[in-house]
């Protein structure tokens, strides 16, 4: 039929726009995502969470899990949960209640994870994520804090695994969604617009390749319009957007087969491996853990007072679904434009610290942020925060644009000029010096079209007697006379004048 | 000098009519004359505690000294002692030297108390004969063929054997007031919260509270004063002002008004046992004291919940003990699943196995509601019960046991029996309470009788006082088997 799953689903999806009467398939996703919170130390020990020192060098008798030892609890960690919270619109729970979660792996020094299990800190919430037929909706289960295992080596360590430890404590918050993501694409959607919401709060970096930012996905399908859900498969690790995408996309066309061969899913848990672009079988739920959930004595019930919860409200950023509504209502920008401005509250950030100094620009600043900025940072590999051309340096270069001082085209010189820092990236001098500035003079252009028009009688007769490329043939004249210094706009108005007069 | 008080010792320690080397190198001959036959001690280490005593000694003579200092204290071998093999009484940690020190352990560093050695204890305090430690069981010293009580029956035996002046424990479910009973000396477990957790290895985190143990409640009192305060390493330590505990042992007691459960003189006790309660009451009341009876209805299934509860923690603390980072790890195995397997089955003794495979199961999906959350539910009504209690007594007292101390051998092969030990005990853990156990008498063969007293949340300096009024009219406390 089709060797590939994503193709797969296309054929399903081909068979469902074309109405055929063949069984047609709802998938139904729900993400859990572990987001590595911003904390300089662990979350219930002193140690570093800094990512890349040599193993077992950022892992104290906490983390080890000597004998006598006791866990604290870091209030960064519950102070960032609590900003997640809130920007989601979730209940903050108090008490909530630490549990040890028991299962025996080397990396897992204790023995146990402590996480969160009933009355998590962040209850509720939703997401509102942007699809090809608009906005959605996705609910959100919980958010809750645990800490993360270590590491463990299989290579390099002959017949034997190493251990590193520098990760075990790391503070984490799950955060786990309701099964209302109905495609591969929504499920992008979710995880991008959950990704951008950590980093514009500061309680994450994002960092994917570091796993600051990871996945699990738990797919299912069932036939269109019926309610019960089918059995589930949990995809581990997902630490890419594309990643995410593909294993969805494989797992659902995985699953469609085998229903649609008479089979019946198994509940497993499965590793996608992106060289094969597949899943496969972890373990079953037949070998699953029975984790024995229990509250952590050695800490109190979390009791979180209505105090901090308004003091951490205050503080909260503006964000970026409450941004995204006031650009397009203050500086007439499109969904799409305030969109994509507001993707990363430093793009945000930059974008208000140039319209600033530039009010009633707001178009102009966001298309040459979203142009020439965004393109050379990619060029480069940079991100907005290490642009080398300055918001004031931005809006002064685009005042000129607006002042009639230099032309669209030239603007893009001085621009390149910005980015290398040449002159002192003085944009006046920049356009001083490399000769600029628009001839925008009525009397000096005049006399240069008079000029022009002498020297071509021929053009000019043949615009009279309706050619009109013979116009365009005089405006090159015009600019070529004027080494591309006049303003196009300007000349054309004057040109049409004479010729028709 | 190896009857004196802390308080004579101290005294002469300041007056320098003796050193702390001296005193120090007293106990550690003693030790090293009487432990072959006791085995109190596990550990004993004479350069380490000869060291802190040549410190304590420049301490006392530059005039910085403590009530403490200079003092011999044996500490129970689940205090985390840096430098010290620190075994827990296991095989587990046969090879575990501490790279850090526990809470108590650095109060009593900072105090210039020597720490002389680390002593036997039931397996992960998991006992009540000190039968269960890997290291061998220790004798009661008062009958040698007797068990000293557990699971700090090494500290009780060394306290009453004379082989140091005071000791530390800890108390789970009587850990510290059966063997005290048992052996004839003074032992309190303090409110939980009060003593620092940290470094102290966990048995059940909710239920253990480290504590002194000694001849007298004076002595406790200034040992108390060490060992309370505020750990920020430990969660469940709690914030207090600083309390003197010895402040209100003059206090008369004239008024006070001890509760006396029905519950407590029950079926169970013996008739010697009773007989030195009712003697130990009677002269309360001379002192000037009245006796009320009161109902804890909930108290006798305290033995039933602290062994789901205890266990459940104890299952998922000993997780930890898995061969891979330190502490036993089996000669051969196959695989990872195989090396965990065979650690374990061979590091840890039978009790211990029990208590983890109880507590496992206890936890257990479909049995969590059953028998965590009920035992959970009655652990309230336990404390409302004492709560209620409180507002017609001052003071709770009954026997400490149920026996005198039972032969070696005689129990150890039936768990239920054992665990019925900590019957009077156990209730003050399971509500945080403070309680303590005093010398009232003894029973056939010369082995000790245990009064029980419990008091209210912080209410030490009442107990030691109470137990210091009793002890200034009765000489039960200085009475030695050697």
């Amino acid at each position: 039929m089709c060797n590939h799953p994503s193709e797969f689903v296309r054929y399903r999806e081909t068979q469902f726009l074309a109405g055929n009467q063949i069984m047609q398939w709802e998938i139904v996703i729900g993400l859990e995502v572990h987001a590595q919170l911003s904390t300089r130390s662990k979350i219930f020990s002193g140690a570093s969470t800094a990512y890349g020192a040599p193993p077992n060098t950022q892992a104290c008798a906490i983390d080890l899990a000597l004998p006598g030892v006791l866990p604290v609890l870091n209030k960064g960690a519950v102070e960032r949960a609590i900003r997640f919270g809130l920007s989601v619109g979730a209940a903050i729970n108090s008490p909530s209640i630490f549990a040890r979660k028991n299962y025996f792996y080397p990396d897992l020094p204790k023995g146990y994870q402590i996480s969160q299990y009933e009355l998590p800190v962040v209850q509720g919430g939703t997401i509102r994520i942007q699809t090809e037929s608009g906005e959605k909706v996705i609910r959100l289960t919980r958010a809750h804090l645990e800490e993360d295992a270590g590491k463990s080596l299989h290579e390099d360590f002959h017949g034997m695994s190493g251990i590193d430890l520098n990760r075990a404590g790391t503070p984490l918050l799950e955060i786990v969604s309701e099964p209302d993501i109905r495609s591969s694409a929504e499920a992008v959607a979710y995880a991008k617009t959950l990704h951008a919401l950590v980093r514009w709060i500061g309680i994450c970096d994002g960092n994917m390749q570091e796993g600051s930012f990871r996945c699990d996905a738990n797919v299912s399908v069932r036939p269109k319009g019926t309610e019960k859900l089918g059995t589930r498969c949990e995809i581990k690790n997902l630490n890419s957007f594309r990643f995410l995408e593909k294993a969805i996309d494989f797992e659902v066309g995985r699953q469609i087969e085998i229903l649609e061969d008479g089979g019946v899913i198994r509940q497993e848990t499965r590793l996608y491996d992106a060289n094969r672009d597949e899943t496969r079988t972890m373990r079953t739920k037949e070998d699953a853990n029975d984790y024995r959930y229990f509250p952590d004595p050695d800490l109190l019930p979390l009791e979180i007072s209505p105090a901090w919860i308004e003091q951490i409200g205050r503080a909260l950023p503006e964000l970026p679904r409450v941004r995204q509504e006031r650009y397009m209502t203050e500086f007439a920008l499109s969904q799409y434009d305030a969109s994509v401005l507001t993707a990363s509250r430093e793009t945000a950030d930059f974008f208000e610290a140039t319209v600033g100094h530039l009010p009633g620009q707001g178009k102009l600043c966001a298309n040459w942020i979203m142009g020439e900025i965004s393109g050379q940072l990619n060029k480069d590999g940079i991100e907005i925060g290490s642009c080398p051309i300055s918001p004031d340096r931005l809006a002064t270069l685009l005042a000129r644009i607006v002042d009639k001082t230099i032309s669209g085209k030239a603007a893009k010189t001085v621009f390149d000029s910005l980015w290398k820092g040449e002159f002192g990236q003085d944009v006046d001098t920049i356009i001083a010096e490399k000769g600029l500035k628009q001839i925008s003079d009525d009397g000096a252009l005049e006399t240069l079209i008079d000029q022009v028009l002498t020297a071509n009688p021929q053009q000019v007769a043949d615009f009279r007697g309706g050619k009109e490329k013979a116009f365009n043939s005089l405006i090159g004249q015009i600019m070529k006379a004027t080494q591309g210094k006049a303003n196009p706009a300007q000349v054309n108005a004057m040109l049409k004048r004479k010729l028709e007069a | 000098m190896l009857n004196a008080s802390l308080k004579q010792l101290s005294g002469q320690l300041a007056q320098k009519k003796i050193s702390s080397v001296e005193l120090t190198t007293e106990c550690l001959d003693r030790i090293k004359r009487l432990n072959p036959e006791y085995n109190a001690f596990i550990t004993v280490n004479e350069e380490m505690s000869l060291a802190q005593a040549q410190t304590a000694d420049a301490l006392i003579a530059s005039g910085r000294s403590g009530p403490l200092t200079g003092i011999p204290v044996a500490q129970k071998d689940i205090f985390c002692a840096k430098g010290w093999l620190t075994t827990c009484g296991s095989k587990m940690l046969s090879n575990f030297v501490s790279p850090y020190d526990a809470g108590v352990i650095e109060r009593f560093n900072a105090a210039g108390a020597v720490n002389i050695g680390k002593t036997n204890m039931d397996e992960f305090a998991m006992g009540s004969s000190n039968e269960t430690s890997h290291y061998g069981f220790v004798r009661n010293p008062w009958d040698v063929t007797a068990v000293p009580g557990g699971s700090s029956g090494g500290a009780a035996c060394a306290v009453a054997a004379r082989l140091a002046p005071a000791a530390t424990g800890t108390d789970t479910g009587g850990s510290i007031r059966q063997p005290a009973a048992l052996c004839g000396i003074s032992g309190i477990k303090p409110t939980y919260g009060l003593v620092s957790r940290y470094g102290m290895i966990a048995f059940a985190s909710s239920l253990d509270q480290g504590g002194p143990m000694a001849k007298s409640a004076e002595d406790l009192a200034l040992l108390l004063n060490v060992m309370v305060g505020f750990d920020a390493r430990d969660s469940t330590s709690l914030q207090r002002d600083v309390e003197d505990y010895a402040g209100e042992l003059q206090k008369p007691l004239h008024g006070l008004r001890i509760g006396l459960p029905k519950e407590y003189f029950a079926a169970g006790m013996s008739s010697e046992v009773e007989l030195a309660v009712t003697h130990a009451l009677e002269e309360f009341r001379k002192l000037g004291a009245q006796t009320v009876e009161i109902s804890l209805p909930n108290v006798p299934l305290s033995i039933p919940v602290y062994y789901v509860l205890a266990p459940a923690e104890a299952s998922s603390n000993l997780s930890r003990f898995d061969g891979v980072r330190y502490g036993y790890r089996a000669e051969s195995y196959t695989d990872l699943a195989d090396m965990y397997r065979k650690s374990r089955a061979q590091g840890f003794g039978a009790e211990v196995k029990r208590r983890i495979l109880i507590g496992t199961y206890v936890l257990s999906h479909g049995y969590y509601d059953a028998y965590y959350i009920k035992a959970q539910k009655l652990r309230r009504l336990i404390a409302q019960d004492f709560a209620d209690a409180y507002q017609q007594c001052d003071v709770i007292m009954g026997p400490t046991t149920p026996t005198v101390a039972f032969n070696l051998g005689e129990k150890s092969g039936d768990p239920i029996q054992m665990y019925l030990s900590d019957i009077y005990t156990s209730a003050a853990n399971l509500t945080g309470m403070p309680a303590m156990s005093i010398p009232v008498g003894f029973g056939e063969k010369r082995r000790p009788i245990g009064l029980h007293l419990i008091g209210n949340y912080f209410r030490e300096a009442q107990l030691l006082n109470i137990a210091h009024q009793y002890q200034q009219v009765t000489d039960w406390h200085v009475q030695s088997p050697v």
